[in-house]
């Protein structure tokens, strides 16, 4: 069973690799690649992966698919210029590809092959990678979180943009004001009720 | 249960289709965007095989610590390709050749 369920998704994965590589629309390219990730997190269930697994579906589908199709939608791409070439690259693309994989298959099969573990662990995924995570990797894991932060200032300040129409107040021109500048005495004489 | 062979060779399928990808779709930077996540889903697929195989949970750490950096990047990589539309009207890798490389 749980080899048919690792085929079926296998085939579903690179069925969706491959439309994310040849389809016209870049939409329904990233669609396909949300397949992939929910194909390839069914996968690492199979691995027992649990966490990494949530976190892919959590993560990607939810965040980063969801980003790459806001800005897909943002951007008003006119497709054709960027799919010429497509058919002329093909057979070079192509060969480049199959040479890689080539090699792979050779590097892989002068392989012995490993068995699968018998012992199965009672210890959930979770607290396993949370032990270890939380011990061993903790520098590690606080470098993560600052890249994250360092990631999500850098999108804010690369997108934004100064409002123009905006009104602000600027504190430099505030403290180096003179009286001189705003404030006029005139003198007149006193005007008399009649 | 599937062998290490056939995750290591899902993997592999996977990169190559992705490399096949940055070559077919070389003019468009969303799509080659897409194929960097592609190839990293690939490697991971890799650590995370080879984590259960011998029994290891600190491949699993590795595809945690890849899944972070990924996310950095495809946000950083997305915001420089809005800016670069508002400020170039175009995403075409042609036309991006400010630097004359």
């Amino acid at each position: 069973m749980i080899t048919f369920t690792f085929y079926l998704v296998a085939i579903i994965l690179i069925v969706a690799a491959i439309g994310v590589i040849t389809v016209k629309n870049p939409v329904h390219a990233a669609l396909f690649l949300i397949l992939a990730f929910f194909s390839s997190a069914a996968i690492w269930l199979l691995l027992q992966a649990e966490f990494l697994a949530i976190t892919l579906v959590l993560v990607y589908v939810g965040a980063v698919m969801v980003l790459f199709l806001f800005v897909l939608m943002m951007l008003d791409v006119n497709v054709a210029p960027l799919r010429e070439g497509f058919v002329r690259h093909f057979p070079l693309s192509i060969f480049v590809g199959g040479l890689i994989f080539v090699e792979m298959i050779l590097v892989l099969g002068s392989w012995h092959q490993a068995v699968p573990p018998e012992t199965l662990t009672t210890v959930p995924n979770i607290e396993l990678l949370g032990e270890v995570l939380y011990t061993y990797y903790v520098y590690p894991f606080e470098i993560a979180a600052v890249i994250l932060l360092v990631a999500m200032i850098a999108a804010m300040a690369l997108t934004m943009r100064p409002h123009t129409r905006a009104k602000y107040q600027n504190p430099a021109q505030q403290v180096t004001v003179r009286r001189e500048d705003c404030v006029r005495l005139v003198k007149m004489p006193s005007e008399t009720k009649d | 249960m599937p062998g290490l062979h056939e995750f290591l060779m899902l993997g592999a399928v996977l990169f190559c289709l992705s490399i096949t990808g940055i070559f077919l779709n070389r003019k468009n930077l969303l799509i080659l965007l897409m194929c960097i996540e592609l190839m990293l889903l690939s490697v991971n697929m890799n650590f995370i095989a080879f984590s259960y195989f011998n029994a290891d949970i600190v491949g699993q750490i590795f595809v945690f610590f890849i899944l972070t950096v990924a996310a950095a990047e495809s946000a950083i990589g997305l915001a420089i390709v809005v800016v670069l539309f508002r400020n170039k009207n175009t995403i075409n890798v042609n036309d991006l050749d400010t630097l004359k490389g």
